[in-house]
């Protein structure tokens, strides 16, 4: 907490990301563009769990950049249990998928006990109240990882084929592939949740209007609950990529990664899923541009300039609605 | 009798369960929480860790089964014996003042019978008392939460500590500068943000600490970076140099003494009543007539200008500061405190500042799990006491 160290360099993808070059060369352009587009991709993971909590509860989830690193331990947790039983050696992909799961699973349970213990008693309370409690479970989780786990790195083992798509000076490689395919593959799945399906309709009425979707029969405890869910495991998910990516996980990425996701969300208008989609990756544009050729210190800075700007002059987002108290 | 904190029906039924259903609260939850940190801490470790819960909810549930033909639970009787007691003593206007001539006394001869230790851990809880308040004019009279209260405090001490030891600025003229500059960058993030609701204001204050942390960092030519400023100048007296903490007890207890009386009459004028109705119910100040923004920018720009007081006290009490002091963990902190103590009151701040600073230190062997204490304690706080230690029932 309080370091800034949400973006470390990744070392599996040998990028110009460091040297900030003066000159215009069309290759770092680009390289920095796919590097972007990864991270955004899993900024946009986490900023869904933000921006459907808020729209449904009106709450800012602090802990659920801690739920995103509790999930990039437990994805390190779990891999090192198929390597032990030499899984992954014969079935990378299958047994990727299962830690996949399996962290995802935790990580729900955990975000589901966490609406359960510290937001449930306070919904009828003073605004200020579920805030704060919001912030203590932050602390509480972020200390309970690093007293579980050590406050030394973890670092996921280099087990994905290196190989990378090369074109003229550009490196894609087979992690960032698998990253933004896993993250749109999600996305689709959760609009496809969301719009399709009868509990996403509740959910829906329930970020309408909560006191008239209980008049119509919805529970909106149960729906409130399915939110955190969903949330949880979108930010499991978003944790594995990144052990996956930067191949070191510490008990302090939740924070400045949640504050980050946090500005996606606000960025594409909070409470608005596609707006989140949409401003996480948009996020991680500017964060790699802007590490290339602005600063690479200020790096962890861009997000809160940025979150500045936009609710000084949109302060719906991109795409969200006019609303009267939010402004 | 009510119970104490605002608690929704389900909080209400996790204490005063039938046998069965205390059953599931009380030895399937710690089962679960156990469950759920298997994974994270092992098998033994997560065992232990059910059983402990469990013990301590059972020994908690005994407790209350003792007392519960009482009025309120176990815990806060024994807070009512304690606190309340001295509460309505400030309440009654003879009995205060002499409570308040007694306290005085006390505090101006508490130093003759401590030793330095002692004293130097006292003088930080004074400043931590002297923040608190700061912080209680935003967060507990208006309900503006700000948690880049810390950006505040770092900018006062590093405007300090950056003219003491480029220009030998002296500490009296650090002191009302430090507090203006901070004032003014409230008064620039006021201006950005207090338009916008409750929620955002924190998001884009928890933005505004970190900023400022990631400047006092990376901008080394000035701020010489992590390594941080040292040989900050102390204060003087008429050629007298202030550096034990003998000294400084005096010197901050003055400060925070002049604070509380200004805040004290502030609170009981028309802008603390205006502050108060903006707190709870914003629409309906503004409909009485109340100009709210301007209310909520003072009262933003007032807060900052005490944490940048106190910045500069920092930095002539330990003469270094590096950016590590002024993370978004100390705003916590400093919120904590007033969470702890009752949000809105200034005993209570001062109460909270006391308690947080002087219980880590009496409890050092439980260092490790400070902050998942402080974590948890907000959470408890939030659900079982609102209004804080202090503070009464809304």
């Amino acid at each position: 907490m309080g370091q800034p160290v949400g973006v470390q360099i990744p070392p599996s993808a040998p990028t110009s990301l460091k040297i900030p070059s003066p000159e215009y060369r069309p290759s770092m352009f680009l390289q920095q563009l796919i590097n972007g587009l990864t991270l955004g991709s899993v900024y946009a993971l986490v900023a869904l769990g933000y921006t459907m909590v808020y729209g449904i509860l009106g709450l800012i989830n602090f802990a659920h950049g801690e739920i995103y690193m509790i999930g990039a331990y437990l994805s390190i947790i779990y891999l090192g249990l198929f390597t032990v039983t030499g899984l992954t050696q014969s079935h990378l992909f299958l047994s990727l998928f299962c830690v996949f799961i399996l962290a995802a699973i935790t990580c729900a349970a955990y975000g589901m006990t966490l609406e359960r213990i510290a937001y449930r008693p306070l919904r009828s309370a003073h605004r200020l109240s579920p805030l704060i409690s919001a912030i203590g479970m932050s602390i509480f989780l972020q200390n309970y990882a690093m007293l579980a786990q050590g406050s030394a790195d973890k670092v996921f083992p280099h087990i994905l084929p290196g190989g990378s798509l090369t074109e003229g000076s550009v490196q894609i490689s087979g992690i960032q592939v698998l990253i933004m395919s896993a993250s749109i593959l999600l996305m689709g799945a959760l609009q496809f949740f969301v719009r399709k399906t009868r509990l996403g309709k509740a959910m829906r009425a329930t970020s309408q209007d909560k006191i008239m979707a209980q008049l119509c029969g919805i529970p909106i405890d149960r729906v409130i609950a399915v939110t955190f869910i969903i949330g949880s495991a979108l930010a499991a998910a978003a944790g594995m990529m990144v052990a996956m990516y930067y191949g070191v996980v510490n008990f302090y990425i939740g924070y400045v990664a949640g504050i980050k996701a946090f500005t996606a969300a606000v960025l594409g208008g909070i409470g608005n899923i596609p707006g989140a989609m949409l401003g996480g990756i948009l996020l991680g544009l500017v964060e790699s541009l802007g590490a290339a050729y602005i600063s690479s210190e200020f790096k962890d800075g861009f997000a809160f300039v940025i979150l500045i700007l936009v609710l000084i002059f949109r302060p719906t987002g991109l795409l969200g609605e006019k609303s009267g108290d939010r402004g | 009798m009510k119970k104490a904190g605002i608690a929704d029906n389900g909080t209400r039924k996790m204490i005063k369960t039938k046998l069965p259903e205390s059953f599931s609260r009380f030895v399937l939850l710690p089962l679960w929480i156990g469950l759920l940190a298997w994974p994270l801490m092992g098998w033994l470790g997560a065992g232990q860790l059910a059983v402990i819960l469990m013990v301590s909810a059972v020994v908690a549930l005994v407790i209350y089964r003792l007392v519960s033909g009482l009025p309120l639970q176990g815990l806060s009787i024994a807070f009512k014996a304690l606190v309340l007691p001295c509460r309505s003593l400030f309440e009654k206007p003879i009995l205060r003042k002499m409570s308040v001539i007694v306290g005085l006394t006390l505090l101006m001869t508490l130093p003759f019978f401590l030793n330095n230790y002692y004293l130097d851990t006292i003088n930080l809880a004074l400043l931590y008392a002297l923040l608190a308040i700061g912080l209680n004019i935003t967060v507990g009279f208006t309900g503006l939460l700000d948690l880049g209260y810390a950006a505040f405090y770092g900018i006062g001490a590093y405007v300090y500590a950056l003219l003491s030891t480029s220009i030998g600025l002296s500490f009296w003229l650090g002191l009302p500068l430090g507090g203006a500059v901070a004032a003014f960058f409230g008064l620039i993030l006021g201006l950005i943000t207090l338009r916008l609701r409750g929620d955002y204001l924190a998001i884009i204050t928890l933005g505004f600490v970190q900023i400022i942390y990631l400047t006092l960092n990376n901008w080394d030519s000035l701020t010489q970076g992590p390594n941080g400023i040292m040989q900050i100048a102390r204060p003087q007296i008429a050629g007298l140099t202030l550096r034990t903490p003998f000294h400084f007890y005096y010197l901050i207890l003055f400060f925070l003494i002049l604070t509380v009386i200004a805040v004290h009459r502030l609170l009981h004028s028309q802008i603390g009543r205006a502050w108060i109705a903006i707190r709870e119910d914003e629409m309906a100040a503004e409909a009485m007539g109340i100009d709210t923004t301007r209310m909520k920018i003072f009262a933003f720009v007032l807060g900052a200008a005490i944490a940048g007081i106190g910045g500069v006290f920092f930095a002539a009490r330990y003469s270094f500061i590096s950016p590590e002091s002024f993370t978004f963990l100390e705003s916590v902190r400093i919120l904590s405190m007033i969470v702890l103590g009752g949000m809105g009151n200034i005993p209570g701040a001062i109460l909270g500042a006391f308690l947080l600073t002087l219980l880590p230190e009496l409890l050092r062997g439980l260092a490790n799990y400070r902050m998942l204490i402080f974590g948890a304690a907000l959470v408890v706080m939030m659900i079982f006491r609102p209004q804080g230690l202090w503070g009464r029932r809304p």
